[in-house]
């Protein structure tokens, strides 16, 4: 039997309260495609990123070959054949092809001139490899994201890799596209490199990888040969069973239809969307990161231009231009990025509670300080905020009593619909099960709640109805009574049933 | 697709095309508002207009690689009167006295090293404390112009050297030497920028810091250079304009960063780094130079050129904000 090219063993990684990775062991053989699987959350990006150096395992030891290895960086990484094809693109955009691919390579003739020539020669060797339409002389920035990737996995045949790593790679391909990866994919592993295949397509792990591992929560779950596995039974390792506990079971009376989507689309961000959410009803909308939500919700609020679809308040028809025209209708979102959109960290929670609606409280040419103390306490109340007083400043305060500062913001703008971007982001256990009570609660007093969220439990326990997304599209629409975890995962996945109209 | 391709175009033509339209608009108002007969577009005032425009237009070739690296350099006014002071200061030294006219290579060399180290310090710092280009620049440039102050106070640094004076006001194949210069600046300007793995590791660097790092670029001493070369050309363009002048005035210099910026960004680099080359930088100098000459050739006096040089910058930043919207569905903020 043959050496594995990478190994890993017991590999833990804490963060200050948190155990990101806990006892993961695995191992990727030469010519072998190994796909690695989980939520999201699983700990598969803090595997990647102790691998590529960017972490430091707390406990552990990487093996590159038979020699254990400290990665100190990405390029001691790439020095040691390990290279990655990342989910997010880094190129420079103005430069071409060729510039790109060798980024901090250049190489050289005398006067530290770059050799053109040679530089032209090597890229169009790799390119011809990879049969695509594009040569090296292209800016980067004209090329479509499809052909950026590939000029990212280009990158990783100009080095002798020993093990290459894909990170999501098919997320922006056409099919077409994903056959040439694919192609190169299998080259790479007929001349004795070892592959780490990270994707959520079950379809495409059970094509092409020959093991799969899996993460939940941080920890191996194990890994399965491909050929003697289902997705049911992969499906089911991710999931676990401790996900049953929690599931949305109040009921109460809903009231009218408070928005009302038909059709809506924005470029290729999302198309063709309809759904509807009513009075005291909580809609959950699940799917990948990039699946279309959070631009959905943008959309309501004025912050995108839809290219086509309607959208209607109470069954009346209407365009929203501006946050303002939003806020105005009865439309308010409190954002996925909490420090970056939703909060002025330096300012007080009073003022942060009263931002949208400073330029109505006012007492002729001054600030209505009064009125302000009054919302701000009215707010404290209701949504049971712990704070010394008005006078503390927000980046003081606990995540789940910044956010609910911001809910507080926009209930107090008296919003038909509250759209709710991840809510529980970066929030501790205990305030979390807090924020799942105040939007249920939100509901039942007749407000209209959307939620995103990425976290199966958390859209599980708080929905009424739940609508998967997958790449921009509605897969399908499931009651809380009817949704399982495994219908859900595969309708997020691609291979659910067809689109259903909600 | 039809979209980028005609924001290109715009972009790279439209230094050149507005120069065209400066020139027939100030010949064809220069016919009724003018107060002398002679016209705009004659050749001695083109050749004139040249040699003027060497002093910004030598600086400006350095700030084109420093903002495509990302970064921006405002001390370069107060180097260039430190660089100024030393030329002509050391030529009055006792310690060179008897060099006879040996004293002005010296002086040359002087003058020039001392831009380039503080040049460099600029960058030093920026490398090494990750402090913000602009603010260390921002701080330096006051700190630079002190010490111009410290020197002889308000009054002027004088030194005239007859040799020196001729060697700046030759003229060879019609262009002054000041013009020389500024030709030959943006020429092994435009070398370093396409053609060395420097020039493009400074693309990189200005177009996607992370990946650049993530390749392997070290970032820091690329920007120390850069800055090296910026503090370099500082000097470079006072040795050549006060080899001729032989006065400077500690207030000398002031403003020519701004000067600088405006001709780099009308010249199409951008702002933010990444993109950008000193033909278009070339095509700024000019531009601006032409629209002083020009409004003054009408009759308008300095202030006017101020405020319509304003105008224009913000117009055509303006304009290329509006070419780069990628898309109806972009997030609006």
């Amino acid at each position: 039997m043959t050496d594995p090219v990478l190994r890993l063993e017991d590999i833990v990684k804490t963060f200050p309260g948190v155990r990101a990775l806990d006892g993961v062991s695995f191992a990727v053989m030469p010519g072998e495609v190994h796909a690695l699987m989980g939520e999201n959350g699983a700990g598969k990006s803090t595997l990647m990123k102790v691998l590529g150096g960017i972490h430091q395992p707390t406990e552990g030891a990487i093996f590159v070959g038979n020699e254990q290895v400290v990665m100190a960086g990405p390029l001691e990484a790439k020095a040691k054949g390990i290279v990655f094809i990342h989910q997010e693109l880094s190129l420079a955009e103005e430069l071409s092809v060729a510039e790109n691919i060798y980024l901090g390579e250049l190489p050289r003739k005398r006067f530290g001139m770059v050799d053109w020539a040679t530089l032209r020669e090597r890229t169009n060797a790799i390119l011809a490899k990879l049969n695509v339409g594009f040569d090296a002389a292209t800016r980067v920035g004209d090329l479509s994201i499809a052909n950026q990737q590939m000029v990212e996995i280009a990158r990783a045949l100009t080095v002798d890799a020993k093990a290459v790593i894909f990170d999501e790679p098919t997320a922006s391909l056409t099919d077409a596209e994903k056959v040439v990866l694919f192609d190169v994919i299998a080259d790479l592993k007929a001349s004795g490199v070892g592959i780490i295949y990270i994707s959520h397509r079950m379809e495409e792990i059970f094509k092409i990888t020959d093991r799969i591992s899996i993460l939940r929560d941080g920890q191996y779950q194990g890994t399965v040969n491909t050929a003697e596995t289902t997705e049911e039974a992969v499906t089911q390792m991710m999931i676990g069973r401790k996900l049953d506990l929690t599931r949305n079971a109040s009921h109460h009376d809903l009231g009218d239809v408070a928005l009302e989507v038909r059709g809506l689309s924005c470029g290729k961000l999302y198309e063709d969307v309809s759904f509807e959410i009513r009075r005291g009803e909580v809609v959950g909308f699940y799917g990948l990161v990039g699946a279309g939500r959070t631009e959905i919700a943008e959309t309501l609020f004025g912050l995108r231009t839809p290219s086509a679809g309607t959208i209607r308040l109470a069954g009346q028809e209407v365009r929203i231009g501006s946050p303002t025209e939003a806020i105005a209708r009865g439309i308010s979102l409190v954002p996925e990025d909490r420090k970056g959109q939703g909060l002025v960290l330096g300012m007080n929670c009073r003022d942060n509670m009263t931002l949208p609606q400073v330029d109505d409280l006012t007492a002729g040419p001054f600030m209505a300080e009064g009125a302000e103390v009054a919302i701000f306490d009215q707010y404290r109340d209701r949504l049971d905020i712990r704070t010394p007083g008005w006078k503390q400043k927000v980046g003081n305060l606990s995540g789940g009593n910044q956010q609910k500062i911001v809910i507080g913001k926009w209930l107090s703008m008296h919003p038909e619909v509250l759209i709710v971007d991840e809510p529980t982001r970066g929030i501790d256990v205990g305030s979390k099960s807090e924020i799942h009570k105040l939007l249920r609660g939100l509901a039942a007093q007749g407000y209209a709640v959307m939620v995103i969220s990425s976290e199966m439990p958390e859209v599980l326990h708080v929905s009424d109805r739940i609508v998967a997304m997958y790449s921009g599209r509605i897969m399908r629409t499931f009651t809380s009574d009817e949704v399982t975890e495994d219908s859900l995962i595969q309708a997020i996945s691609g291979l659910g049933t067809s689109s259903e109209v909600a | 697709m039809k979209q980028g391709t005609l924001s290109k175009a715009l972009k790279g033509g439209a230094i050149w095309g507005f120069i065209v339209l400066e020139l027939v608009f100030f010949s064809i108002a220069g016919e009724y508002l003018s107060l002398s007969d002679k016209a705009f577009m004659d050749w001695e005032n083109m050749l004139l207009l040249f040699k003027q425009s060497a002093p910004i237009g030598i600086i400006a070739m350095g700030m084109t690689i420093v903002m495509v690296n990302g970064n921006i350099d405002l001390s370069v006014g107060a180097t260039f009167a430190i660089a100024a002071i030393i030329l002509l200061d050391s030529m009055t030294w006792p310690i060179f006295a008897g060099l006879g006219d040996w004293v002005i290579p010296l002086a040359w060399l002087l003058a020039l090293l001392v831009g380039t180290a503080l040049g460099a310090l600029n960058g030093f710092i920026v490398w090494k404390t990750g402090v913000d280009a602009f603010i260390v620049t921002l701080g330096s440039m006051l700190g630079y112009r002190g010490i111009v102050f410290m020197f002889n106070g308000e009054n002027p640094t004088s030194h005239l050297n007859w040799t020196l004076v001729d060697f700046a006001e030759a003229e060879f194949l019609g262009f002054a030497t000041a013009t020389w210069f500024l030709l030959g600046v943006t020429l092994i300007m435009w070398f370093v920028m396409a053609r060395t793995v420097h020039g493009r590791n400074a693309y990189a660097i200005g177009d996607n810091r992370e990946a650049a790092v993530n390749a392997g670029i070290r970032v820091g001493p690329h920007m120390m250079i850069n800055f090296a070369i910026i503090g370099f050309l500082a000097a470079l363009s006072a040795v050549v304009f006060y080899s001729e002048s032989g006065s400077v005035n500690p207030n000398d210099g002031q403003l020519y960063e701004l000067w600088v910026i405006t001709a780099v960004v009308l010249g199409g680099t951008k702002i933010t780094g990444g993109a950008g080359n000193v033909i278009g930088t070339f095509g700024g100098v000019i531009a601006i130079q032409l629209l002083r000459k020009g409004l003054g050739h009408i009759g308008a006096d300095t202030s006017t050129v101020n405020l319509v040089i304003g105008l224009i910058l913000i117009a055509v930043l303006f304009l290329d904000k509006q070419l780069n919207v990628k898309g109806k569905e972009e997030l609006r903020v």
